[in-house]
């Protein structure tokens, strides 16, 4: 049994965080240098606290898979980042950002670490702006906002349908910055393959050097993940072709708990699945929903070409049944409408897709603002499905888009393996069972620029300066350990593909543990899941040499941990009898069919720990709150 | 709705690594026109993989036009015929039934090639290093709204941050120059109030670094331009040899 100590500080929430700054320890300017820090993952989070560690002159050693710093998959994000500004005088403030993300997290999230997020992010703005993030402006000069999701206010900043691009090279840009200051070492091309832990505190991982094949040692005084999703388990998601579990899951097995691994994110708006081959989705930004109305026939199996649809045989069924936030309904509530729709009979010319409709906004707007708001993402459509959207509305269907569970950390973004961080989508703090809408560059880039750089000075203060060498007795035991399961993986040379048992496995993800799952089918998973795994260490077949550059070992050895992974996400899915966010079971709904929170028994985190591969034993780390009253979710 | 596959000679360029010589191999395949090209590739991978053979090094990630991972050189045009999109983005219905398709990967003496269709394209990131950003560190920074930026100021700069850094614009140079992926940062950053303090000693040490990696001359041909897959304007590498130029008169910080 973990015990796990959230840590939040005494006193009001407002004060919290200003006076847990106030009381953290601080390491002496001088002896800063004498600390190292590994962060691993160059995205939002692994950059900005990268850069942001460099600045305070910790000696950072920031570690990709990528070729470079700035591909990491935060580049993806299309649509904006949330912050309390209030420019817009349409009564938003820090209070009510906590609140709608409280709120849209369907009440699983931690509430102090939540208000921490609200606080910082104005500060988050500021500082991108002045690294020259080129956000779209008013006329007059002044940054310009658009809404969200779940939200009735409008406090999404943007640049263009590139927001995420824009933020990371603004954080890439920083860190570029601290490694030509020489405060920051960056290691491209290598894989993270384990964690070492000294004595029950982190002090290195072991990597893979995805050139040469080397197995590599880095030893530091403390170790940050910022290593992103894994909705990648599902095999076709949202998710980056390259985005792994493999850090965050092998640190679990080291000791790190796993908290609310079955929740995960169906995005409303992607592209439907086209055939067999497909290895990736699409995300059409949330921000269409803006101007978009979302529609299915009255009809069942309806073939007629949209256009041809007359305007009373149309259901806008997110207006019909969420008159308030219509359209701009959050994602899990939006992703499972569709789904109806579907299981209805009435999706778009019998297929698995709704319809997204700009024809309104274009009349009222006129085209050419359609354009200026959306024209990447409507050409972006238009290359991959040959339609034009502003002439026939686009089709859509909801994908696995981001994982809001991950490793378990306290208010200071600690793991329960002491000294390891876990920081950004990577860990599971912020948005409960459901994020909204622009939340995942915020809650990114609050970790890495505004919370890690205080909570790791605190942590490293109470630490000696002398350093664990990577020569250490542990790290060999650890580098054996992953070379053996390198080669274990080469030699099984069976008759299946990794990507055939990846594709398998994501339809058990799919169809049993994502958009609607229940007792019967989560059971159901568990048994096939564990078969699958025992069919991928007797028949899989890897081929290519250790030594070299391997595309398919780096392939096969993340479907190993997707096949651990997954079978945890259908336990605690099945262990949590209730539905809230994301996590919908059948069996739990209102007459309505809205999800039935349990709070009398179920307002926790569940936090695995693991015991052995498919073992866990669960931890509870009770959810109180103090500000927000709990209450039925309502966009009604 | 799958439509009826077309079937293709595909000629891949397959070199096992950086020092061993490299040549085309022939593929024939059948693919549906609604798959993109790198699902394509996949699926050769499937394939080859089944049978115990080694799949074809090409590299990806976010298959959105984004992240700038991809880049194939497809029958002699960076990121293929279509313009403004990455490979990633093209899909098979541009392709007709019977056609051959050569595919190599980007070839530029500043990026060699690691295996097959991957090549090192680091030396961008070595620019970057050199100036790329504006020093400012975490926490003291004034409000996001206390300097206002003209909107089609704000809207010329993100023109050119939106580069993706693929280095199409390299392959697709008879020269191999980088002038216009260093150009875009240069512009993104000399077009805001944010970036001026720096401008100078930016610009110099960026195009430093760009000629020590042994990327070309720029010679106005304009085709880093037509392939490049966000469509950035030679405009930037004009602005950036003004750029330059007032360097060299008003600045000291670096010697070249």
């Amino acid at each position: 049994m973990i015990k796990l100590d959230a840590k939040v500080p005494a006193g009001k929430l407002e004060e919290k965080w200003t006076s847990h700054k106030f009381n953290m320890k601080l390491v002496n300017p001088a002896n800063k240098r004498k600390y190292d820090v590994i962060v691993v993952g160059t995205g939002l989070a692994g950059a900005s606290a990268a850069a942001s560690l460099g600045e305070l002159g910790y000696n950072v050693k920031a570690f990709t898979f990528h070729d470079s710093a700035r591909r990491a998959h935060s580049i993806s994000a299309q649509g904006g980042i949330n912050a309390a500004k209030n420019y817009q005088n349409d009564g938003d403030s820090v209070y009510r950002l906590f609140f709608d993300t409280v709120k849209g997290g369907d009440f699983r999230s931690r509430e102090s670490n939540v208000y921490r997020l609200a606080e910082v992010s104005n500060g988050i703005i500021d500082q991108c702006v002045a690294q020259g993030v080129p956000f779209a402006r008013e006329y007059g000069g002044l940054l310009d906002n658009r809404s969200f999701g779940g939200a009735l206010v409008s406090r999404t900043f943007y640049a263009r349908g590139q927001t995420g691009q824009q933020l990371l090279l603004g954080a890439y840009t920083a860190m570029n910055r601290q490694i030509n200051l020489g405060k920051v070492k960056l290691y491209t091309r290598r894989e993270m393959l384990d964690v070492v832990v000294v004595d029950g505190v982190a002090k290195g991982i072991v990597v893979r050097n995805m050139i040469t094949g080397e197995i590599e040692k880095y030893s530091a005084h403390a170790v940050i993940l910022a290593t992103g999703g894994y909705a990648n388990a599902y095999f076709l998601s949202t998710s980056a072709m390259n985005c792994n579990a493999t850090a965050i899951w092998r640190a679990h097995k080291r000791g790190a708990a796993f908290a609310n691994p079955c929740f995960t994110q169906i995005h409303p708006t992607c592209l439907p699945v086209h055939g067999e081959n497909q290895s990736k989705l699409t995300l059409m930004s949330e921000s269409l929903r803006n101007d978009g109305r979302i529609w299915v026939s009255k009809i069942k199996k309806d073939m007629r070409k949209p256009n041809d649809i007359p305007e009373e045989e149309r259901d806008y069924y997110l207006e019909r049944k969420y008159p308030t936030y219509g359209n701009l309904s959050p994602r899990d509530i939006s992703s499972r409408a569709a789904k109806e729709a579907i299981d209805d009979g009435r999706g778009a010319q019998g297929q698995d897709a709704v319809y997204l409709d700009f024809q309104d906004a274009i009349n009222r707007l006129g085209q050419h603002v359609i354009e200026e708001r959306y024209g990447n993402l409507f050409e972006i459509y238009e290359t991959i499905t040959g339609d034009n959207p502003y002439k026939s509305p686009m089709k859509i269907y909801p994908a696995p888009h981001y994982t809001m569970g991950g490793l378990w950390v306290d208010y200071n973004l600690m793991s329960t393996i002491p000294g390891l961080f876990v920081a950004g989508e990577a860990n599971f703090s912020d948005h409960g069972a459901n994020r909204l809408g622009a939340s995942a560059l915020m809650q990114g880039l609050a970790d890495g620029y505004f919370v890690i750089p205080y909570t790791i000075g605190n942590y490293l203060a109470g630490d000696k300066p002398t350093l664990v060498k990577a020569d250490h007795a542990e790290f060999n035991k650890v580098q054996k350990e992953v070379e053996d399961m390198t080669t274990k993986l080469l030699s099984i040379k069976g008759k299946r593909t990794v990507d055939d048992i990846h594709k398998q496995l994501g339809r058990i993800m799919w169809n049993k543990v994502g958009m609607g799952r229940n007792e019967k089918g989560l059971k159901e998973a568990i048994v096939e899941i564990k078969a699958l795994r025992e069919e991928f260490w007797k028949d899989v077949n890897v081929v290519g040499d250790s030594k070299d550059v391997n595309q398919c070992l780096e392939r096969g050895a993340r479907i190993a941990d997707y096949l651990e992974l997954g079978e945890l996400m259908a336990l605690d899915a099945l262990t949590r009898n209730e539905s809230c966010g994301g996590h919908f079971r059948e069996e739990y709904q209102t007459p309505e069919g809205e999800a039935l929170r349990n709070d009398e028994d179920y307002t926790f985190v569940s936090a695995w720990e693991f015991k052995d591969v498919g073992k866990w034993e669960l931890n509870k780390e009770p959810l109180e709150f103090t500000s927000v009253k709990l209450a039925t979710r309502s966009y009604k | 709705m799958e439509h009826k596959k077309i079937n293709l000679t595909l000629k891949i360029w397959r070199q096992h690594g950086p020092k061993t010589p490299g040549s085309f191999v022939a593929y024939k395949v059948a693919v549906s026109p609604d798959s993109s090209f790198l699902e394509m590739l996949d699926d050769i991978n499937n394939d080859l993989e089944s049978k115990s053979l080694e799949p074809i090094a090409f590299e990806s990630d976010c298959r959105e036009g984004i992240c700038g991972t991809c880049g194939l050189v497809i029958n002699g045009q960076p990121h293929g015929p279509i313009p403004r999109i990455a490979t990633c983005q093209l899909h098979m219905r541009n392709f007709k039934e019977g056609d051959t398709i050569y595919i190599e990967p980007f070839r530029a003496k500043a990026f060699p090639i690691i295996k097959d269709l991957m090549t090192d394209r680091s030396a961008m990131d070595r620019i970057m290093e050199a100036g790329g950003f504006i020093s400012v560190n975490t926490g003291s920074v004034p409000d996001g709204n206390a300097i206002p930026i003209a909107k089609e100021i704000a809207s010329e700069s993100m023109d050119a941050a939106q580069c993706i850094g693929c280095g199409a614009c390299v392959a697709a140079c008879k020269n191999a120059s980088a002038m216009l992926f260093v150009s875009a940062k240069v512009s993104q950053f000399a077009l805001l109030p944010q970036g001026m303090p720096e401008r100078y000693q930016r610009v110099e040490t960026m195009v430093k670094v760009m000629d020590e990696y042994g990327f070309g001359s720029c010679s106005n041909t304009y085709a880093c331009e037509a392939e490049c897959p966000k469509g950035i304007s030679v405009k930037n590498i004009a602005r950036m040899n003004r750029e330059y130029f007032m360097a060299k008169i008003k600045s000291t910080n670096v010697k070249v």
